[in-house]
């Protein structure tokens, strides 16, 4: 038993490295193909990409990746594809960074408000989506895209100045208000730049999501929501209220997604407020296959790849290539893990096969049953077994 | 008698609400006409009594129609693929890939040769779609998700090493832009066109909106339009009065039943989303010579709205049609600084609302009214205490019609009944 453990383990971990790889492999093609030499391109990227002030950047990148990824993949997991994660974090970040503009409090008051803040808008901006698919049978996929394009509307229209926002005539920018010096995180200097305080909370977000999904009930009928909706519907889940509770969990995590940018580096919502985000914890989700260590390396790997591209301009390279790399590695990734899913599987048919001839085959085996009796039960059991691997599997 | 007793109604409670549905659903040709004309008349009236002239402008129409033709290419991009059961999100990436090919050849050749390099670069990223979700048995969302990251990626690489270079960067070409190139063919029926525009400029009521629309639609009309109008036809006859039609749409409805039949159900799902790709690649190469180059982010989303007005248009190209129409007027609105446009719309809106809360009072209903009521009330307040909206409704109103028309129809719509499911060959046995 525990040597089967271990080549599970191999083949979670078979899937990224072979869509890497795979990765890896196609963008040299591209790279030869287009005149330049490949092997120098990735020993700039790991060289640049190792540098410390670089490592810095990737991590505070990383946090923001993260806590995307983990966003979209609490939708994921319940066969939900929240694509609004993206413009959950920009109403969210833009309304948060309008309130705690506007108010001065200490700051054990004034973060807890200003993250609340962002976390409850979040969440309303995701719950239309959920209340139209419970309600009216819409796609949250569909419903979802036009918040996007909508909530980037919305932010145009207070973000303008005599609304929300503020004029700074030199840098010819809209932004909200500054956040009070008691609403700015704190950060953990290093030898180079200072890393993000928000770490802390990306990694209790992550240790939270685990919890939540591997330990609790709700977890536990929200992955049984995404295998199957009727047969969790039959053993008593209210699957209408699953789908807006997930919907405003997604949306509440997406909310602090702009928070470490917020908090800890800009202090305002500008015209120049990263986007886009919410589709990175798309891929970073698919990468790290919902699981928070994955979504943590996944996030990382990300932001290294951004990182990399600087160097990469450097030494003369087009840094575009790195959007490539990373649309390939998604792909491949993809892929890669329907194929190990779809191995295992076969494996593990295999496998339950020959231990139920082995059995058969043993003169103590099925000396007394009836042959009748004993058939349909054994299929059951390796129906069942099979099965409960695969559920595992995907937990892992 | 009490078997009896308690078997009788179940029965009869479900012909009776399925009744008002099917009477609801299946309109005849002279009800659709009274439907348009009531339309046109309510439209009139509005025009009229708001002086909004541009709601039924020519130019507005126009506008419309060229807004109408890329979301509609996508939406029949995504008719074919789904109607063989494989859902395309990946769309945009493949519209992506059209105006990228399409402007990369149109800048060097002239515009025919640009339209078949969009369809081909559209056509390859369905085919990557169609490896990734047939062959390997991917979730389609998440393959299409990956598609357009993809697409995106490559386009921004090859834009920089094609267009700031050389020849191409002499040109006008930026890594965000191609050089410029030429515009397809366009034609105009003549006279009739210009007799139509003085019509319209006498703003008579209803005589004047008709000439507006007609004039719209037969005045310096794109080639790539027309081929468009000829696909949607095609499209129709091809998927529903052809055997390889029935072969494909059976495909999406119930693979398992079209394998027993001999139909080799991943070559048609195969040729469904090539085909898919290739009709995004065009409405893609429809926009990059509209506006006679490729820019990046051109696409704007339509890709996805392409899908939208598909769903609205119930998995039928007619249907799908009117959709895109809805959307390209939207589009048309918000490029034409649509504001007076849109104001007296909410009257429009008020007005429908009206109707609707009518109509679904003498249907029995009492909530529902009560609700539209209570809208059609704060519409009609807004647009009396203003003389516009802001840009951002105008700009907003492509998506806010999108959410409300799928939260009013969706439940009245039936996709392909293996839309989005995996299918594995021999699966059934």
């Amino acid at each position: 038993m525990k040597k089967f453990d271990k080549d599970r383990v191999l083949l979670a971990v078979a899937a990224p490295v072979l869509a890497v790889v795979g990765a890896l492999v196609v963008t040299a093609l591209v790279l030869l193909a287009t005149g330049k030499d490949p092997f120098h391109a990735f020993n700039v990227m790991v060289n640049y990409g190792d540098k410390s002030d670089s490592q810095v950047y990737i991590l505070n990148k990383g946090i923001t990746y993260y806590l995307s990824g983990l966003a979209v993949a609490v939708g994921f997991r319940m066969n939900l594809f929240n694509i609004g994660v993206d413009g959950q974090y920009r109403m969210a970040a833009f309304f948060a960074a309008a309130v705690g503009g506007a108010v001065a409090m200490p700051s054990v008051l004034e973060i807890p408000l200003i993250i609340v803040t962002a976390m409850v808008v979040g969440a309303a901006w995701a719950a239309i989506a959920g209340v139209l698919k419970v309600t009216r049978g819409v796609s949250e996929v569909i419903s979802t895209i036009m918040l996007n394009s909508l909530a980037g509307i919305v932010i145009g229209y207070f973000l303008q100045g005599g609304r929300l926002g503020v004029l700074d005539k030199d840098a010819n920018m809209v932004s909200t208000k500054p956040l009070p010096h008691s609403g700015q995180l704190f950060n953990f200097q290093t030898a180079t730049d200072p890393v993000d305080g928000f770490i802390v909370f990306a990694v209790l977000a992550g240790v939270l999501y685990w919890f939540l999904l591997s330990r609790t009930r709700f977890g536990f009928d929200l992955r049984a929501v995404g295998r199957s909706e009727s047969a969790a519907e039959a053993s008593g889940v209210d699957v209408k209220k699953m789908i807006i509770t997930s919907m405003l969990i997604s949306g509440g995590m997406a909310g602090l997604v702009g928070m470490s940018t917020l908090l800890n580096e800009s202090h305002d919502y500008g015209t120049d407020f990263p986007t886009g985000i919410g589709f990175t914890g798309i891929a970073v989700a698919l990468l790290g296959r919902n699981n928070p260590v994955g979504i943590g390396i996944g996030a990382l790997l990300w932001a290294f790849l951004e990182r990399a591209s600087d160097g990469l301009e450097f030494e003369g390279f087009d840094k575009e290539i790195v959007g490539v790399i990373q649309g390939v590695i998604v792909l491949a990734v993809v892929i890669a893990y329907e194929l190990v899913r779809r191995y295992g599987l076969a494996r593990q048919q295999r496998q339950v096969g020959a231990e139920l001839a082995a059995a058969a085959a043993s003169p103590g085996g099925s000396a007394d049953g009836s042959p009748g009796e004993g058939g349909p039960a054994i299929g059951k059991q390796a129906g069942a077994a099979s099965g409960a691997a695969e559920a595992t599997k995907e937990d892992a | 008698m009490s078997a009896t007793a308690t078997q009788t109604p179940p029965p009869a409670a479900p012909r009776a609400k399925e009744r008002p549905a099917s009477g609801r659903i299946r309109l005849s040709t002279p009800m659709l006409l009274l439907i348009v004309a009531g339309a046109l008349l309510v439209v009139s009236a509005v025009r009229a009594i708001t002086g909004a002239e541009d709601v039924t402008s020519s130019g507005q129409i126009a506008g419309a129609l060229a807004g109408a033709v890329p979301i509609g290419l996508a939406g029949l991009a995504g008719l074919w693929s789904e109607r063989a059961g494989v859902v395309n999100i990946g769309l945009e990436g493949m519209m992506i890939l059209g105006t990228f090919f399409g402007a990369w050849a149109g800048w060097q050749t002239n515009p025919w040769l640009a339209v078949l390099a969009g369809v081909l670069g559209g056509a390859l990223g369905g085919l990557v779609h169609a490896v990734v979700t047939v062959t390997f048995g991917v979730d389609h969302i998440i393959a299409g998700v990956a598609m357009n990251i993809l697409a995106t990626g490559v386009t921004q690489y090859l834009a920089k090493r094609w267009f700031n270079v050389g020849e191409a960067a002499q040109k006008g070409g930026t890594p965000k832009q191609s050089p410029p190139m030429n515009d397809a063919k366009h034609f105009t029926v003549p006279g009739l066109s210009h007799w139509l525009d003085t019509v319209e400029n006498h703003h008579w009521f209803l005589v004047s909106d008709l000439a507006g629309i007609i004039g719209g639609l037969v005045t310096d009309i794109s080639s790539l339009t027309l081929l468009a109008i000829v696909l949607f036809a095609g499209t129709f006859f091809v998927l529903w009065r052809t055997p390889f039609g029935l072969r494909l749409r059976s495909c999406g409805e119930n693979p398992i039943a079209a394998e027993s039949l001999g139909v080799n159900v991943y070559t048609y799902k195969y040729a469904a989303v090539v085909i898919s790709g290739a009709l995004a690649g065009l409405g893609g190469v429809f926009l990059a010579i509209g506006t006679h180059f490729y820019l990046e982010g051109q696409t704007g989303g339509r890709g996805y709205i392409g899908l939208a007005a598909m769903i609205f248009g119930n998995w039928r190209p007619g249907g799908l049609a009117m959709g895109a129409g809805l959307f390209g007027y939207a589009d048309s609105l918000q490029l034409r600084n649509g504001g007076p446009s849109v104001h007296a719309l909410l009257l429009l809106i008020a007005l429908l609302l009206v109707a609707m809360a009518a109509w679904k009072f003498y249907r029995g209903a009492r909530v529902a009214p009560a609700v539209a009521l209570g809208f059609a009330v704060l519409l009609a307040v807004w647009y009396m205490l203003t003389d516009s909206v802001p840009d951002e409704v105008v700009q907003g109103t492509p998506y806010v019609v999108t959410l409300l028309v799928m939260g009013l129809s969706a439940q009245r719509l039936r996709m392909p009944k293996a839309d989005g499911l995996p299918y594995r060959k021999g699966q059934g046995h």
